[in-house]
């Protein structure tokens, strides 16, 4: 009956099973030459914009009053992370701009020396030499042997890619302020402890040279005194001022402005603790670090005093405290922790960032709705629902929690610098309507644009990298003062200029005259092509950094990619809010500008493969933004939000960090980890043999990629995914389990949850199916299997092929209702040019966020279930049901038949007493079926 | 379909050429029932389903097992354990206070030679009666008189307080397979091939002597009687293994009309394979009768057949409506039947007024099958059946496929829907999508209610949408 399909799009099992697109190569002349400077373990495009390391990392740096600036560490404290980075030079640069690092001393009008305050000052930095931006934190943290009392301090998170900086500053700010916070706590803590001992010594040493001077004066009772007497006496007398100075300084830092903390809840309850530690005197002390001051107190319990000589030399051969020893290891721990947190955290490259933001906080507003397609709910939940649990888990209080609500609104409020970034993209077009805010930056947009050209073109193989960005302090964070010093890093830059600076950096970090001519692509291939360049190389370095594993050949494919993955991208990078759906309105009453910007720039985008829809305003403005900021790689695991335990452990955190990554490394070895994860491992739960986060991001990207496949490969898609998002079962039949396996991870983004529990989604079955398993299960893999036994699973498959449609694998064939609506053609586009498997999940998410929206709507719109009095008939009110749906909706078609089903599990969701109460009922129609054929 | 899944070009055997098994196909525009509910407590053969009240019902099977279920939600709310056997009989019995339906009582017969009484409110075992010589095959209550009846090799009367009140002498080795009220007292037997009318003598005032005699016994079928309904108090109907279908006088006790066969010896000239079948005892062997105010609607094989208990004839058939033999048939509102069978498949059935009968080919073959039966008692039925057509007949307007086996029974419940048993250990609930959704509604907007009304803002109001 079936003949063989005559085109098969995948011939080949291993084809399918590994990296989808093995694109034609390059043509020659286009092909770019191999990184020269190849060295054994980076891949060359991680050098592409110049910068020496792979990723983005976190830098710990002080300004040593004896050495200078020096590193102290790097987090992940891995060399592979920073490579060939300098270190040292970098630390110089940033401990450089410290501008307000104000000392402590004895102000004029004073007698004491006082401790000033200082609010931390946060800069971002850029250096073209080094291809490196930072954003950088300095704090000061106080030491009684340092000079001035002070130890200037910073943490840098340096990342190759500027505009990741520069929008994400605000929430590095935030988080660093957090970590910058528990250090300082700590800090406090332990310079009290420090004082309290030292007063004690000088007390002791007062008492001491008392008795002395009374022995003396003893001793010596001719009338005068001598010399040595007056010494004594002049001693004593300094003894007695540090004394005063001492308690002062005491005072001081005990009476630490309590406003400071009012802003970081989190860190009240350590205050607290710390005060309390502190007022109690402080049972630890640090060993062998105050050489010059007293000898090494090894006693625990009580502190003994010892004398204080006359002169304490500071002399540069002493052992300055460590960071931990600043700050007690207990806060260190926590800022360890807080840390790494903040590197998991901005992983991935800004676009990434920018939309999982977006998507998450957008989720939050879609709470009654999230259930149906969302995973990471759970996720999310944990840690924002347990925060105690997490903290039991811990020996330690938890690390300055950032608490989802407080961090991600203003997130998804586009923040300052990104709302202008997109605005500045902009120049011409959004004058009208942003004129009031706009002028300015418009005004400057063109001057600094061309300044970029200059920069980057003219000045680039200068590579000058002497330039310095201060953004702003705690104070002016918002305000985003732009100083001209350096135009190249404040002008968010339109795409033509990134490509240019794409390659321009190339040539910076490189002898810029040989990499010219050895590179005469650069010059060929067409702009856009140029354009695709970064991220197809992103999406490789993610997957290398990921999976240990570099992927040449993929990299290559985005070749025939076009701007138009812009569109698709922008399609998928936020959720879409109906316009008549009233739920959103508190964010776009924030977002009011942006729809106009949106406007403004669909018209600009023309190559965007995805018609423009009416409801995409938002995503529209970040448009240029995230076409062009591919600069970063490695999308992952910020999705991760609670801690995985590993590094909830602060004795571990270092080392254990390490450990999980090389297991990971290890386990999601190159192409086995493709296999492993997609295919025999999928089925169990990802989070067990890996943390949470990156694995469950890893397997999203998966599932994206291989959904992606499936919608190109066969012509049927649109049928098949539209059975899975009304409800219909799909059953997946086929020989080979890994290839069923796969398929159905990858379909299974598209199956609406029942609640919060896993998907209905079976991955591999071998027995005959019966009625059960369809009000279970909304995607099935079965097996299909040669021998006479299979003919009961057939015949089950038959008999119950109302409830189900079947996509035969090894036949090509999908038998299920015929589907003529709009929304899936949009959700799944085989002409997509969207080729990341993330991008396409997101892209996935976005459109399903929307329909959730729409189902939330419609089954919570009053007059659409009831009648309006009493005379209404039942059928009144089913057509005024139909009318929403088709008029207002705008659905046509089959695309109600999904919105009724998602508004069905939405009230059985809502209504369900109890949580564990089974599988809802199974919901069918009577529609005839079609077979499919490729 | 089975085709395209094979591939190769196999035909699969059998299926198609078989008989003109009428198939409705995927598009059911009639068919009400688009939502179902697996109910999975039993661990046999389902064979019993019985209503408790508006809400609830009751399933009982060969594990032993019985269960009582809400027909709204398809929860579990009791698991009755009492029995060692299969269950052979269930029925309910009401509860006199008016205000208590809670506490129906629900008896149960099995083969373990018990009958246990329950309370259906709260699954408590009320009393268990071990003292039976036989297996009890049915259970009847008489609720005018407050006693309740068991069939078994004898027949026992018992009273609410399950005392014994009489009994009558071993009747057959087969047992009583039916046990019908009739009025005056009476309970008619099925006992093999006679029905038996017993009169129940109740005692005078003070008196404690029941007593239980045998009255008539009514002669006619050939074969075991499988069937007996009564039929609004005037008629009673009772159908035998081999197809014959027999209609007496409850109150003067005397055969009004039969209908001897339904074997039909037409189709032996067509020489087709399906006379095989159809001569299979089996194949008009009548598993099941109901019957509304004017209507007997007969399983009989395979096939479905209508009587009209006025004009005294069979008004419409569908001799193939299933695979296998027909198990239970029930009656819906607005004229509609349905049918459940051993291949199972449940269907649901409407009898339509077809004037033009007489032209239709079906019909023809029908009466020639009545014209010239094999045993033809009633002489002057088949001219009469010549004369007249049919005046209705049966259209598929649905099927129900859930089941992997044999559908022993349906229960229909207005409000809810249809529950199936099976033999596949499994229970379906059977409901009608759309009031189904828009039932979820109503509730849930009582939720949003309830809780807008002790804290939360009022439920989001799109309504505005629209204005």
């Amino acid at each position: 009956m079936i003949g063989a399909p005559d085109v098969v799009a995948y011939t080949k099992e291993d084809e399918y099973e590994e990296e989808p697109y093995n694109e034609p190569a390059l043509p020659e002349e286009y092909s770019v030459p191999l990184y020269p400077f190849a060295s054994q373990e980076a891949h060359p495009w991680s050098k592409l914009s110049g910068a020496k390391f792979s990723r983005d990392f976190i830098l710990i740096s002080e300004f040593s009053e004896q050495v200078g600036p020096q590193p102290l560490l790097t987090i992940p404290n891995d060399a592979k992370v920073f490579g060939t980075f300098d270190l040292n030079y970098f630390s110089l640069r940033i401990m450089s701009v410290d501008y307000q690092a104000s000392f402590v001393g004895h102000p004029p009008g004073s007698a004491y020396p006082k401790l000033n305050f200082v609010e931390d000052s946060k800069v971002v930095l850029g250096d073209s030499k080094e291809g490196a931006f930072a954003y950088v934190h300095h704090l000061t943290l106080y030491d009684l042997e340092a000079r001035g009392f002070v130890r200037p301090f910073c943490m840098a998170y340096i990342s190759a890619d500027q505009h990741k900086i520069m929008q994400q500053f605000q929430e590095l700010s935030a988080e660093f302020s957090r970590a910058s916070e528990c250090l300082k706590t700590g800090n406090r803590k332990a310079f009290a402890g420090e004082l309290e001992k030292k007063l004690k010594d000088l007390d002791y040493t007062r008492t001491v040279l008392h008795t002395e001077t009374e022995i003396q004066k003893k001793a010596n009772d001719k009338g005068f005194y001598s010399s040595q007497a007056i010494e004594k006496a002049n001693e004593l007398a300094s003894v007695e001022k540090s004394i005063i100075e001492h308690q002062d300084l005491l005072k001081q830092i005990r009476s630490y402005p309590h406003r400071k903390l009012k802003g970081s809840e989190l860190c009240s309850g350590e205050m607290e603790h710390g005060q309390e530690e502190a007022e109690r005197a402080p049972a630890t002390s640090h060993p062998d670090d105050e050489p010059a001051h007293a000898d090494p107190c090894t006693c625990r319990p009580t502190y003994t005093p010892k004398l204080i000589k006359a002169k304490s030399t500071k002399c540069f051969d002493k052992k300055l405290k460590t960071l931990e020893e600043l700050c007690d290891t207990e806060y260190f721990t926590q800022t360890l922790a807080q840390l790494s947190h903040i590197e998991h955290m901005f992983r991935g490259d800004l676009c990434y960032l920018l939309t999982s933001q977006i998507d998450r906080a957008l989720r939050r507003q879609q709470r009654m709705t999230n259930f149906l397609f969302e995973d990471l709910v759970e996720d999310a939940d944990r840690a924002t629902e347990h925060p105690g649990r997490m903290r039991s888990q811990t020996s330690h209080d938890r690390p300055p929690s950032r608490s989802l609500e407080e961090c991600l609104i203003p997130k998804v409020l586009v923040s300052g610098s990104s709302y202008k970034s997109s605005v500045e993209s902009v120049p011409i077009k959004m004058e009208q309507e942003l004129r009031e805010d706009g002028d300015k930056e418009a005004g400057s947009f063109d001057r600094q644009e061309n300044l970029d050209y200059l920069d980057m073109d003219m000045k680039g193989s200068v590579s000058s990298g002497e330039s310095i960005e201060v953004l702003g302090t705690e104070k002016s964070a918002c305000v985003l003062a732009k100083s001209d010093s350096q135009a190249s890093l404040t002008a968010p830059l339109s795409p033509q200029v990134v490509r240019s600076k794409a390659v321009s950096h190339r040539t910076i970090s490189e002898d810029s005259i040989e990499v010219l001519s050895t590179c005469p692509s650069e010059a060929l291939i067409p702009d856009d092509f140029k354009a695709s360049y970064p991220s197809a190389i992103n999406e490789e370095e993610a997957y290398a950094d990921g999976e240990g594993a570099i992927h040449f050949h993929a990299s290559l494919s985005p070749l025939g990619l076009p701007e138009a993955e812009e569109g698709g991208l922008a399609a998928g990078t936020a959720a879409q809010v109906d316009p008549s759906c009233c739920i959103g309105k508190e964010s776009s009453a924030q977002l009011l500008p942006l729809p106009a910007a949106a406007h403004a720039l669909s018209a600009e985008d023309g190559v965007v493969s995805i018609p423009p829809q009416r409801c995409r305003q938002k995503e529209q403005g970040f448009h240029v933004d995230f076409a062009t900021d591919n600069t970063d790689p490695s999308p992952r695991d910020n999705s991760c939000e609670g801690f995985p335990v590993y590094e909830l452990d602060p004795s571990h955190l270092l080392a254990s960090r390490d450990t999980s990554k090389t297991s990971l490394d290890s386990c999601s070895d190159t192409h086995s980890y493709v296999g492993s994860i997609a295919s025999t491992g999928s089925d169990r739960t990802p989070t067990s043999a890996h943390p949470a986060g990156p694995s469950s991001e890893r397997h999203k990207k998966k599932a994206g990629q291989n959904a992606l496949k499936f919608i190109r490969q066969y012509p049927f898609a649109h049928p098949a995914i539209y059975s899975l998002l009304s409800g219909r079962t799909l059953v997946v039949l086929g020989e080979d389990e890994s290839i069923v396996r796969k398929l159905v991870t990858a379909l299974s983004i598209f199956v609406p949850n029942y609640s919060r529990c896993a998907k209905p989604v079976k991955h591999w079955v071998s027995s005959p199916l019966h009625i059960v398993d369809f009000q279970k299960w909304k995607l099935i893999g079965l097996q299909r299997v040669a021998s006479p036994a299979s003919a009961g699973t057939l015949h089950a498959l038959s008999r119950y092929s109302r409830y189900t449609s079947i996509l035969d694998l090894d036949n090509k064939t999908l038998r299920c209702p015929l589907y003529r609506g709009a929304l899936v053609p949009r959700l799944a586009d085989h002409r997509t040019q969207i080729k990341r498997g993330s991008t396409y999940s997101l892209h996935v998410q976005s459109m399903l966020t929307q329909l959730c929206s729409k189902a939330f709507l419609y089954t919570f719109c009053h007059h659409l279930h009831l009648p309006a009095h009493d005379q209404e008939t039942r059928e009144l009110v089913a057509s005024r049901r139909l009318g929403f749906l088709q008029l207002n909706l705008g659905l046509v078609n089959e695309d109600v038949r999904v919105v009724q089903y998602l508004a069905e599990l939405l009230k059985l969701h809502y209504l369900r007493e109890a949580p564990g109460a089974g599988p809802p009922p199974l919901r069918f129609d009577y529609v005839p079926s079609f077979l499919y054929k490729i | 379909m089975l085709r395209w899944l094979i591939g190769g070009g196999r035909e699969p055997p059998g299926l198609a050429e078989k008989s003109p098994l009428q198939s409705i196909g995927e598009e059911q525009t009639q068919n009400p029932y688009t939502e179902l509910l697996v109910l999975k407590a039993h661990r046999d053969i389902v064979r019993f389903l019985v209503r408790l009240d508006d809400y609830r019902f009751a399933s009982a099977g060969d594990d032993g097992v019985v269960v009582v279920w809400s027909a709204q939600t398809g929860e579990k709310l009791l698991e009755l354990s009492g029995h060692t056997q299969k269950i052979t009989a269930v029925t309910t019995f009401p509860s006199l206070e008016p205000g208590e339906e809670q506490r129906r009582l629900l008896l149960t017969a099995s083969a373990d030679r018990a009958v246990v009484v329950w309370d259906s409110g709260t699954g408590r075992q009320v009393q268990r009666l071990s003292c039976f010589q036989s297996t009890v095959k049915c259970l009847t209550v008489l609720q005018r008189l407050d006693v309740w009846l068991s069939g078994g090799d004898d027949l026992c009367v018992w009273s609410r307080k399950l005392d014994l009140l009489c009994k009558t002498d071993h009747l057959s080795d087969t047992g009583i397979s039916a046990l019908v009220e009739i009025p005056q007292n009476c309970v008619v037997a099925a006992v093999g091939r006679e029905l038996i009318i017993f009169r129940l003598v109740a005692p005078p005032e003070g008196a404690l002597e029941w007593d239980i005699v045998e009255a008539k016994r009514l002669l006619g079928h050939q074969d075991h009687i499988l069937s007996l309904v009564n039929v609004n108090d005037v008629s009673l109907v009772s159908g035998s293994h081999v197809g014959e279908l027999m209609v007496w006088g409850v109150l003067d006790w005397t055969l009004k009309a039969a209908e001897c066969n339904f074997w039909d010896p037409s189709l032996q000239l067509d020489a087709q394979q399906e006379i095989k079948l159809c001569q299979k005892p089996n194949d008009i062997s009548i598993h099941h009768v109901t019957c509304d105010e004017e209507n007997v609607f007969a399983a009989v094989g395979r096939g479905l057949y209508v009587y009209n208990l006025q004009m005294k004839r069979l008004t419409a058939c569908q001799r193939a409506a299933h695979d296998s033999s027909v198990l239970h048939v029930a009656k819906l509102p607005n004229r509609q039947l349905i049918s459940c069978s051993e291949d199972g498949s449940v269907r649901i059935w409407e009898l339509r007024e077809n004037q033009q009968a007489a032209a239709e080919p079906v019909p023809t073959g029908f009466f020639n099958m009545w014209g010239f039966g094999r045993v033809n008692k009633q002489a002057s039925q088949p001219a009469r059946k010549q004369e007249v057509a049919t005046s209705c007949s049966l259209e598929l307007i649905g099927d129900l496929i859930g089941h992997s086996s044999s559908v022993e029974m349906v229960l229909y419940f207005e409000e809810h829907g249809l529950a199936t048993c099976s033999a596949d250990h499994l229970i379906i609930l059977w409901k009608h999508g759309a009031r189904e959704s828009e039932r979820r509604s109503l509730r849930l907007f009582q939720k949003l209610e309830e809780q807008g009304a002790c804290a939360a803002p009022s439920p989001p109001g799109p309504c505005a949408v629209l204005a």
